[in-house]
């Protein structure tokens, strides 16, 4: 289980820790502030970035790494940001192990998708701002990870929805991505309001937000409290996330360039609420019905994700709904308790990995296709460009939970710690990896195998050094990631050292639901193999859609999230606009007309004729003196 | 006596006052208000000499004052309009109207 370890203040080389988000954070304003005269060369000062930020990382990691187990917490205060009565509110940086790791991950598989993109986005125009906005998501995300405080990480919270918005929305001239940013923006705040909520009750609360200060105190919370405070974080990860119900944003934010893709669904973003609801673990572990809910939502999401992966023939949208499905896993590991939180953090870092490289091995695919995504287009590109295939082959492997690749190892945990909680959850968890491999299954073979699909004009080649470095990098963590992690991050998280729960070994230990894994998994990419190499696939979409692919492009609930808020809502804006236009102006009207009417009236008085003046003035001198007779002579 | 004074000063008031209503040359209409304002110093200076308080010489001088600045004042209006609409009828000055 994760423990909270009491900080000790930084000192040595964390009194620089700062510096990890002040790189990136300085070279996004650098970027975006000088402007044009940047643009020859901002790309690589953006690459530069992330990459410092890493080997900082990593020192501070090894620095870690050599310390005592219970000193492994480094708190670091950079400044007061404001200080109200009794409440004081720092601005400062937790490092321990939970953050280091996401520190690395961010950075790490950042600053490969930033290589990747000095590639990808080689002749856009606009590549300084992209880069420029690469690198604020970057500081924004570690703002987030590092913060020592909900307060702080809050800010990067929020950071990360602002840079997401400008990343989806980067080729802002096409309407389908103004719209598909707009849309993130807005789900985003939705779960926004949570994370608002949690802050202001602990404040109400504890009078602090302090990591270290609030979570020793959460037994103090009544369960009523507690819950309430667990929903309120479950809807901010909801949202950051796209879990179910929050989920609409993430398939229309496949319109941003591919590396963002990646950036999103791998290192930053979808990350967060994983993150938070571990971090949150303290509170959860206060109220059963809120960590049900955590296991529940990330029990559907999984199946959901799943299932949209299936129905989809974007390339694109079916990685984003596998996002979904294996988030959904984390989120249910997460919500199964202490046990399962190193699991989620696991299961996040090897999905990391192998999605990041088959995102952007999809956008080596997109550029080798002229930018189409569509996957009954492709098919037999693996003779085309063998290393995208490679690369890719083993983001495959990885997912689907090939032995001894890295999936394999962190799903299989939670599926099994899903099966000592409820067999329920543990079922559908187990069907979930079934369809996994089922749709990633499709998705290889539409694209790489098969017969050739290509549109006219469209000749297939290998992409650029930039761009298929990053993918063998990726699959190389993909291929080795769960061997390297497995007997360790256990122990790292608990803080106690190598005797934790469960796994020690590098070795899997092959018990029956191994077995019983390995079965289903083998079962769906037979299904795949079937309904895809023995049928010739159509370069056209059937209509009308199967009845499962029709249900599946409607899970990501746009058609309810339209009847059931955008709807009443416009019926609702309407409805005021009336009010406004036949009551309201018509009565504002009504008293301008009424002194308009007195004007006109009293207009005819003033005639400009000096001796009617005169008259008036005579006749009111007269009245006024009768008026005083008439006081006095009462 | 007094109150001879204030019939005499009572009767210059109506001359006056029936002049600035009923005359049409601005000269003229403007002759009619000093008359008024006369009228009313010879009221302040009579009431003066009654009750033996100089207060109403004093506004009497005031009165004369501020009657010699509008003179001023007015008379050199009156002659520009003379200058620019070859008029000085009151009731051809119609331009300042609501």
């Amino acid at each position: 289980m994760l423990e909270t370890l009491t900080p000790t203040i930084a000192s040595g080389l964390f009194d620089y820790a700062w510096l990890l988000i002040a790189i990136p954070a300085l070279m996004a304003a650098l970027l975006l502030i000088i402007g044009r005269a940047t643009n020859r060369f901002g790309h690589w000062l953006a690459t530069c970035a992330p990459i410092a930020s890493f080997v900082l990382a990593l020192i501070l990691f090894v620095d870690l790494l050599g310390a005592d187990p219970s000193a492994r917490a480094v708190e670091l205060t950079v400044y007061t940001w404001a200080s109200a009565g009794a409440w004081q509110i720092d601005v400062g940086l937790l490092i321990d192990p939970l953050s280091i790791l996401f520190v690395l991950l961010i950075t790490g598989v950042g600053a490969i998708i930033h290589i990747y993109s000095l590639g990808y986005m080689a002749t856009d125009p606009n590549r300084r701002r992209f880069f420029a906005y690469l690198n604020l998501f970057i500081a924004a995300m570690l703002i987030l990870v590092l913060a020592d405080s909900y307060v702080v990480l809050f800010i990067g919270w929020e950071g990360v929805g602002l840079a997401s918005y400008l990343l989806i929305s980067f080729w802002q001239s096409r309407p389908s991505a103004a719209a598909a940013g707009k849309k993130a923006f807005l789900y985003n705040r939705v779960g926004d309001l949570g994370l608002l909520m949690a802050i202001f009750t602990l404040l109400a609360f504890f009078g602090s937000t302090k990591f270290a200060v609030v979570e020793p105190l959460a037994g103090e919370l009544s369960p009523a409290w507690a819950t309430f405070l667990g929903f309120m974080l479950l809807l901010a990860a909801c949202g950051k996330s796209a879990q179910v119900p929050l989920q609409g944003w993430l398939l229309d934010a496949m319109e941003g360039p591919t590396p963002v893709s990646a950036l999103i669904h791998a290192a930053t973003m979808v990350t967060a609420g994983v993150y938070l609801v571990v971090r949150s673990g303290a509170f959860f572990e206060q109220s059963t019905a809120a960590s049900l809910a955590v296991a529940i939502v990330g029990t559907v999401t999984l199946l959901v994700g799943a299932w949209i992966g299936c129905a989809q023939d974007d390339i694109k949208k079916v990685l984003a709904g596998s996002t979904m499905s294996q988030i959904g896993y984390m989120m249910l590991a997460a919500g199964i308790g202490p046990i399962g939180w190193a699991f989620a953090i696991f299961h996040l870092l090897t999905h990391g990995f192998f999605k990041a490289n088959m995102f952007l091995g999809a956008g080596s695919v997109m550029h080798a296709m002229s930018d189409d995504t569509d996957m009954r287009h492709f098919g037999a590109l693996r003779r085309a460009m063998p290393i995208t295939f490679v690369t890719f082959g083993i983001g495959y492997l990885a997912i689907i939970g090939f032995p001894f690749l890295s999936g394999f190892y962190s799903k299989d945990h939670i599926i099994e710690a899903a099966f000592e909680s409820n067999t329920a959850l543990g079922v559908l968890a187990l069907i979930g990896a079934g369809v996994t491999a089922f749709y990633m299954t499709r998705l290889i073979i539409m694209t790489f195998f098969g017969s050739k699909r290509w549109a006219k004009g469209v000749h297939p080649h290998e992409a650029p050094v930039a761009m298929w470095i990053p993918l063998v990098v990726l699959a190389l963590g993909s291929l080795i990631g769960g061997v390297a992690l497995n007997g360790w991050i256990g122990g790292w998280l608990s803080g106690v050292g190598a005797d934790s729960p469960g796994h020690a070994s590098w070795l899997p230990q092959f018990n029956w639901l191994t077995w019983v894994t390995l079965l289903v998994v083998a079962l769906g990419v037979l299904l795949g193999w079937w309904l895809y190499v023995k049928r010739p696939v159509s370069a056209k979409t059937p209509v009308p859609l199967p009845i499962g692919t029709a249900i599946g492009r409607q899970l990501t609930g746009d058609a309810v999230v339209s009847t059931v808020v955008s709807r009443p809502g416009l019926a609702l804006g309407r409805g005021v606009a009336l009010l406004d236009q036949r009551v309201i102006d018509p009565l504002t009207d009504a008293i301008g007309h009424v002194s308009t009417a007195l004007g006109s009236g009293l207009r005819r008085l003033e005639n400009g004729n000096v001796r009617t003046y005169g008259v008036t003035m005579a006749i009111g001198v007269v009245l006024m003196g009768l008026a005083l007779i008439l006081v006095w002579l009462v | 006596m007094t109150s001879i004074y204030l019939l005499l000063a009572a009767i210059l008031f109506t001359i006056g006052l029936v002049g600035f209503l009923l005359r049409r040359n601005a000269l003229v209409v403007f002759m009619c208000v000093e008359l008024m304002l006369n009228a009313a110093n010879l009221v302040f200076v009579a009431f003066s000499t009654h009750y033996g308080i100089l207060t109403g010489q004093m506004a009497a001088f005031f009165v004369m004052v501020v009657a010699a600045a509008e003179v001023v004042i007015g008379l050199s209006i009156i002659v520009m309009i003379y200058r620019t609409r070859r008029s000085t009828s009151v009731d051809n000055l119609t331009v300042l109207k609501g």
